[in-house]
């Protein structure tokens, strides 16, 4: 029985004891390093004002917000905002869309890009390939406000591509103004908005492939299609799985500002997605007050999925590309 | 690989370089385009003759936008939002990026903060929170709410720290050594050797800065006080008709006859997308350093 609280003591007494150094430790820390500190506090009050005070914010969601009111008056009415949105006809149209145009950008624009680097890759005039590069990677750089300027008067049914239709003889497409062909315009425009700089990833990836291996492969009988489907794709593969699982946690961001600058009540039915509702109903207000509530529910329900989808596609691409942010 | 080249391969060369004019061309096209129809007359854009080149060629559009006090003051509000944004972010970034990457140091903390910084970047309350929140702060209608809200660009500052990592141990220690404090390592040592880095962080965020519109939009009521791009925004969308009249009303009073509501939206468009054509080659030097940025920009 002695001996084994002799034991225990001996057991508990470091235990205690290095509690106490570890605090002498964090003391000495933080007096020795305090300028450390100084300089994380900037951060950590714009972290709190811009980040976190706003996500306090979202606790409207679960009441019957009016800014008359202010936030401590308005009642408390659980889950009533987000019944009403996903009763609404509203919802299955915003949500599809969104996963419709998202999944179409991702899908075509990473394909594009591929496809597009592997073209370039075969390039041996230098000059060639620089200016061919220069002038797709451009519109990557430009807002979705002068891109969609240049779409309103490229694309309108008097404009330079309908004249071209016409020519052919076909009738001219409405691409703003038909719902059914709106999307596939919000689609093909991002897919060559981004396409070029796309490419530029898995360019650079192409630049780390042995050359060597290439030599091989000609040595082996392998022409030129046979060492870029040998080589060329292999060696750009895992750059291909790191961006698929990327570009998973953006699934649900189909591109809020371009479809704000194309779309019109005509096109709703099938151009309308998630951000775009949240603005016209929480800060607009369609026909009447905006709705802070409803809308703050609806962003709600987006972020929440989305910071899913996120952790899911960082997880993903740590697990299969050995990708971390930290 | 050089030499044998049959005659299938020659072929394949063919269509390969041509496709790839075409390609090229298609992303060039819509801004000649676009620039023509901002040099040309009245009649020929009206008729819509002009294709790729400028018919009845004169500036009246340019020269209504000079003396339009909103385009011009919007023109002056994004300038000053680019120099003071860029500013102030660079700042505030490199000086939180520092302590975080001090990995040997015992700064207790660290990881709890890295962890808010994260969630902060990845999870966010969505539109409307975020805007009471900017209107309780009194932001709204100011011109810091460009600037100051958006200066924290936690994913920057996550390739800053990552930077300032890769950066050799000894040259932290030596300076420490020598009596350095920690600000005077930040601003005498770490970046003077980070140039590529902050470079990128600065080009991209200057990038941005210059074409965001939607701010502007929804958090400043008067346009007067507008960036170029939301002035913009709101010229090739919702108030397209309100300046047809006060064209048509120039028109009448015999100033500017061969401006055009087109002709207008595109030289706009064209002055907007001049400054990014001057930075473009900066911008390519650092494409590399910058795709590590893109990917997460949603």
């Amino acid at each position: 029985m002695a001996l084994y609280g002799y034991q225990e003591a001996a057991r508990v007494r470091p235990r205690a004891s290095s509690a106490v150094r570890r605090h002498g430790r964090v003391v000495r820390a933080v007096r020795q390093h305090w300028p450390l500190y100084v300089m994380l506090v900037p951060a950590l009050v714009m972290l709190a004002l811009f980040h976190f005070y706003p996500m306090w914010g979202v606790l409207i969601a679960f009441k019957d917000y009016s800014p008359a009111k202010g936030f401590g008056e308005s009642p408390w009415v659980g889950l009533a905002n987000f019944k009403r949105f996903f009763a609404s006809e509203s919802a299955t149209i915003v949500i599809r869309n969104t996963l419709f145009i998202s999944i179409g950008k991702i899908v075509l624009g990473q394909f594009a890009a591929v496809i597009f680097a592997l073209m370039l890759n075969e390039v041996r005039i230098r000059l060639f390939k620089r200016l061919v590069q220069t002038s797709t990677t451009l519109p990557y750089f430009l807002s979705w406000v002068i891109i969609g300027g240049i779409m309103v008067q490229v694309l309108s049914t008097g404009g330079l591509v309908n004249s071209v239709v016409k020519a052919v003889g076909l009738r001219p497409i409405r691409f703003l103004g038909d719902p059914n062909v709106f999307p596939w315009t919000l689609i093909f425009s991002d897919v060559w908005k981004g396409f070029g700089f796309g490419a530029v990833i898995y360019l650079a990836a192409l630049t780390s492939i042995n050359p060597e291996l290439y030599e091989a492969a000609a040595v082996d009988g392998a022409g030129r299609f046979g060492r870029m489907l040998h080589v060329t794709i292999p060696g750009i593969q895992p750059t291909i799985v790191l961006m698929a699982c990327l570009s998973l946690g953006g699934i649900l961001n189909a591109g809020f500002e371009q479809v704000l600058v194309l779309y019109n009540p005509v096109v709703y039915k099938t151009g309308d997605i998630i951000d775009t509702f949240v603005f016209r109903i929480g800060l607009v207000g369609q026909g009447g007050m905006p709705d802070f509530s409803l809308g703050t529910a609806v962003g709600l329900f987006k972020s929440v999925i989305g910071f899913a989808l996120i952790s899911l596609s960082y997880w993903l691409a740590d697990r299969l590309a050995n990708y971390r942010v930290f | 690989m050089v030499g044998e080249s049959t005659l299938s391969d020659r072929i394949v060369n063919f269509v390969l370089y041509l496709l790839l004019l075409l390609i090229a061309l298609s992303c060039l096209f819509p801004f000649l385009h676009v620039a023509s129809v901002s040099l040309s007359s009245h009649a020929a854009v009206s008729a819509r003759k002009v294709t790729l080149w400028p018919i009845g060629i004169h500036l009246d559009n340019y020269r209504f936008l000079i003396v339009d006090t909103v385009f011009v003051s919007s023109f002056r509000t994004s300038v000053l939002r680019v120099l003071v944004g860029v500013g102030i972010s660079l700042l505030l970034m490199v000086v939180t990026a520092y302590p975080l990457s001090l990995d040997n140091l015992y700064v207790p903390g660290r990881t709890v903060f890295k962890m808010l910084l994260l969630f902060g970047m990845l999870f966010s309350g969505g539109l409307i929170p975020y805007y009471l929140a900017l209107k309780n702060l009194g932001l709204l209608d100011t011109f810091w709410v460009l600037v100051v809200p958006p200066a924290l660009n936690i994913f920057y500052v996550i390739l800053i720290i990552n930077y300032f990592r890769g950066l050799p141990h000894e040259l932290w220690e030596a300076a420490v050594l020598d009596g350095a404090s920690h600000f005077q390592v930040l601003f005498r040592v770490f970046i003077p050797l980070s140039q590529p880095v902050l470079a990128t962080v600065a080009l991209f965020s200057a990038v941005q800065h210059w074409n965001s519109w939607f701010d502007g939009v929804i958090f400043i009521k008067e346009a007067t006080r507008w960036p170029l791009q939301s002035y913009l925004y709101s010229r090739v969308t919702t108030r397209m008709l309100q300046w047809q009249t006060a064209v048509s009303a120039e028109r009448a009073g015999q100033a500017f006859v061969e401006a055009t509501p087109e002709g207008l939206a595109t030289a706009m468009i064209l002055i907007a997308t001049l400054p990014i054509l001057l930075v473009y080659p900066y911008l390519q030097r650092y494409f590399v350093t910058g795709l590590t940025l893109g990917s997460l920009k949603q």
